[in-house]
């Protein structure tokens, strides 16, 4: 089993792979706290079904390179979505929920039309559920996710303290002179490429768990931002760690079994969250 | 100059007015009773002087060397959400962001401010516990401490008591006027007219007639003199 394990690290393609996979779910994690708490959990699959819909666009079009128009609509579409927040009339969940189902309708109806590949489910499916491209990733896109990766990144960690007071009042950060909207500008839209990139690693379908799982387990067992954050993340690596380990053991495919990683994770923490709450009040 | 000074100021929503033109200035520690029924505005007035609201007519100026992301502000409900994890020192640390400027950390002195804030608001002992299992009183002198950290001149307080107990209300009310014995300029909305007749300086009553003046005016006037024989009929009543 370890033999076998180590043989496949030898493979570019698998080291590729898990550094990617572990960025990408990195990233999710940490701004994945912020949109728990600001109920926008679903903005993952909102802006990943945004994705899908732009990307048939860019088929249609034969664009060589479809992030050219991906992700400025995403962007676009996640400021909108992040800027209806408070004082609208649609709320945030059901505004995600029509964009995300308009899109993702869109986007199938335009490749069923128009597309001329023979295997049209089987374009949509490996969209949907992300293919095993990402063990195909060429060297050129593996650089340019870590460049991106190591920018959000940055932004989260010198934009800390901002994003914690935004995301816990909006109005007193507003009075008291910080630039509130500025910083959900940037929250949006560092979002939007957090979510293109990882639609390569899980597919739009799942994106939503990158983003959910780690921030609801540490929510269970921790108290303050900052621990919540930091556990959040040290969750995301090492389950994606262990699912893309598995997947490339058992053969099973990559995002399905990220996410059934991080659903028993979740489980543990819930479990564990439990006990040490009836320990304390049994005391 | 005064600190603030209101010149025929409408407030509303989506350029529907609902206050008739208000007027009033606030000088430097001032403690300012905003009185009036549910739904006429004081809520609504407070976020226009926060700069949240645009105001529909009329004008706010800042003057005597207040700026106006110099004001600490206690909202009436924060929309905090029941699981947000955040420890007592997180927040009032935040009250702190505003003189943060792009500055990504909090510095020393401001690490300080905070500790100083929450001893102050006797909630020291709680820095580490999270903000969601404190009682409703402690959390508002949490957020008390919030707002002095980001002011060391005006405080804008919507309802602070609301929803607290008799014994934590007086205490609440003794803190606030401690501050404004100590300089600082208090602003504050309030259903409780006797605390603010007795508190107050000046006292703002929104309604149907808007009234400003001095606490000896208001006992003067009609709205004042309706509150005061409302209080003798309860008083009579509840004997
Ligand atoms: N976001 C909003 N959009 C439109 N109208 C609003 C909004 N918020 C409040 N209103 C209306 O404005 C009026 C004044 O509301 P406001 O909250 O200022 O009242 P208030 O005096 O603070 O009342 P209370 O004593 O109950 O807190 C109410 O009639 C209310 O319906
Ligand atoms: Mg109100």
């Amino acid at each position: 089993m370890l033999d076998k394990l180590f043989t496949y690290l030898q493979h570019p393609i698998v080291v590729k792979a898990l550094i990617v996979g572990v960025l990408i779910s990195l990233c999710s994690s940490l701004f994945g706290v912020t949109l728990v708490l600001k109920r926008y959990s679903f903005i993952g699959d909102g802006l990943s079904h945004v994705a899908f819909g732009a990307i048939a666009i860019a088929t249609v079009f034969n664009l060589t390179n479809n992030m050219l128009l991906v992700l400025p609509v995403t962007v676009i579409c996640a400021v909108l979505l992040l800027k209806t927040g408070q004082n609208t009339k649609i709320k945030g969940d059901a505004a995600i929920a029509m964009i995300s189902v308009g899109a993702l309708a869109l986007g199938y109806l335009i490749m069923n039309v128009f597309s001329t590949s023979a295997n049209i489910s089987g374009d949509v499916c490996s969209t949907l559920f992300g293919s095993t491209s990402i063990l195909t990733l060429s060297t050129t896109e593996v650089v340019l996710c870590i460049v991106l990766s190591v920018v959000v990144i940055a932004i989260f960690i010198l934009f800390y303290n901002k994003i914690f007071a935004v995301t816990f009042d909006e109005n007193f950060s507003k009075a008291s002179g910080v630039r509130a909207n500025a910083y959900n500008f940037l929250i949006a839209v560092v979002i939007a490429v957090i979510i293109v990139l990882a639609m390569n690693l899980v597919g739009s379908l799942l994106i939503s768990a990158l983003i959910i799982f780690p921030a609801l387990s540490a929510m269970r067992l921790f108290n303050s931002f900052r621990s919540v954050t930091v556990f959040s993340a040290v969750f995301a690596v090492i389950c994606s760690l262990l699912g893309l380990i598995i997947s490339i053991l058992a053969g099973t495919p990559v995002g399905s079994t990220i996410v059934a990683a991080d659903v028993v994770a979740f489980l543990i923490c819930c479990i564990i969250g439990i006990a040490v709450k009836n320990r304390a009040s049994s005391h | 100059m005064s600190y603030i000074t209101v010149k025929n100021l409408e407030v509303g929503y989506e350029r529907k007015t609902i206050t008739e033109p208000i007027n009033f200035k606030v000088d430097k520690q001032d403690y300012l009773c905003i009185v009036g029924e549910n739904g006429t505005g004081k809520s609504t007035l407070m976020k226009t002087l926060l700069g949240l609201i645009r105001p529909i007519s009329g004008e706010i100026t800042f003057g005597d060397g207040l700026k106006a992301n110099e004001i600490g502000y206690l909202p009436q409900q924060t929309v905090v959400q029941r699981d947000f994890p955040a420890s007592v020192k997180e927040i009032v640390l935040s009250g702190c962001q505003g003189r943060a400027g792009f500055r990504p950390f909090y510095n020393k002195e401001e690490k300080m401010l905070a500790k100083e804030n929450m001893e102050r608001m006797g909630i020291g002992q709680l820095a580490d516990h999270c903000y969601r299992e404190l009682s409703g009183g402690q959390q508002q002198r949490v957020l008390l401490a919030r707002a002095l950290c980001a002011t060391r001149k005006v405080l804008l307080l919507d309802e602070p008591v609301s929803g607290l107990d008799p014994k934590v209300t007086a205490e609440m009310y003794d803190l606030i006027k401690n501050l404004n014995s100590e300089g600082i300029t208090v602003i504050m909305i309030s259903h409780d007219i006797a605390a603010a007749v007795k508190y107050a300086t000046h006292i703002l009553h929104i309604g149907n007639n808007i009234f400003y003046g001095s606490r000896d005016e208001y006992l003067e006037s009609d709205e004042g003199k309706f509150f005061l024989s409302n209080r003798e009929e309860g008083k009579k009543n509840a004997g």
